[in-house]
């Protein structure tokens, strides 16, 4: 279980990092994306579904799809 | 020398969150009322959640105020894409959706809805409410968006439910008031057996109103944002 945590962890951070870094603006909002996934099944995992559930519809779903179609309206790269 | 003093002033602002975090007593318990609703929030809400005693019955009124906040905030959004120079009629020159993505959408589409509304009908038993229930029945209709660009919600249906579901919050939460109790949004039904659908007196009336209201919501977001688009 542990090992799962830090794993998970480890990913999101590296994820958190790249939605940072990342020029491309789609690949910044994916890396967003992961970051809310992760973060939905860590609440999953600290017994807390209703978190988990809002944050994996929410977080995951309709603000990657609100972001995805904001930078269809701008611009694809960051100035 | 700007460079020095801004480091020096962040380096004594870090210093100082850090010794007033030194007396902070993390990981323990100060507050007694987290215990008060495990042992008492079955019997005294009658939901078998007790999330959801606690965000519809403790504290309905924080609730309420959140779904404010929410209604503001796609009123917002709203009213900020109407402002930017409303609808922009363009020859659609995206190609048609693929084969795999109409025929998902044509049998996910009512197994999202489903499961929307499962969750919010069931929130005072199972993990979920109002909230939850409602994101998902507003991915169900983003998924129809990305699938089929030329269907729309009808906005005059979508705003019925949006009032309706406020409407039926704030009305059960003032008739409360008048029925005898002291307080807005106290729970006057009968509070039916543990455990079953019909229980917890009027919280899965809530929950209902509030998922319609806020799928109705998110829908109109994505909604609005799509309009300009094409």
């Amino acid at each position: 279980m542990i090992i799962i945590v830090t794993i998970l962890v480890a990913v999101m951070l590296a994820a958190a990092v790249a939605a940072f870094v990342f020029k491309e603006l789609l690949s910044a909002v994916l890396a967003a994306c992961l970051v809310s996934l992760i973060a939905s099944i860590l609440f999953l995992f600290l017994q807390a579904p209703d978190v988990a559930m809002a944050e994996a519809s929410i977080g995951a779903a309709l603000v990657t799809a609100i972001f995805v179609i904001a930078i269809k309206r701008t611009g694809k790269r960051e100035e | 020398m700007r460079t020095t003093v801004s480091i020096v002033l962040l380096a004594v602002v870090i210093l100082g969150f850090g010794l007033s975090l030194l007396d902070v007593p993390f990981a323990e318990r100060k507050s007694q009322i987290g215990d008060y609703y495990i042992v008492n929030g079955r019997d005294q809400t009658g939901a078998t959640n007790i999330v959801t005693s606690v965000v519809l019955d403790y504290r309905g009124f924080d609730t309420l105020g959140e779904i404010t906040v929410l209604f503001v905030a796609a009123l917002g959004l709203g009213a900020v894409m109407a402002a930017a120079g409303g609808r922009r009629e363009r020859p659609s020159t995206t190609e048609p959706p693929s084969l795999v993505l109409r025929t998902g959408t044509n049998v996910l589409f009512p197994l999202l809805i489903l499961f929307g509304v499962y969750i919010f009908v069931h929130g005072h038993l199972t993990p979920g409410g109002g909230f939850q229930g409602g994101a998902i029945i507003a991915s169900a209709f983003l998924l129809v968006y990305l699938c089929c660009r030329e269907r729309r919600i009808n906005l005059a249906r979508k705003t019925a439910a949006d009032s309706l579901g406020g409407i039926v919050f704030v009305g059960l939460g003032l008739v409360g008031l008048a029925v005898g109790s002291r307080y807005f949004l106290s729970d006057f039904l009968p509070k039916g057996s543990l455990d079953t659908l019909f229980s917890a007196g009027m919280i899965p009336i809530i929950y209902i109103a509030i998922g319609i209201k806020v799928g109705a919501e998110l829908a109109g977001v994505i909604d609005d944002l799509l309009e300009e688009t094409e």
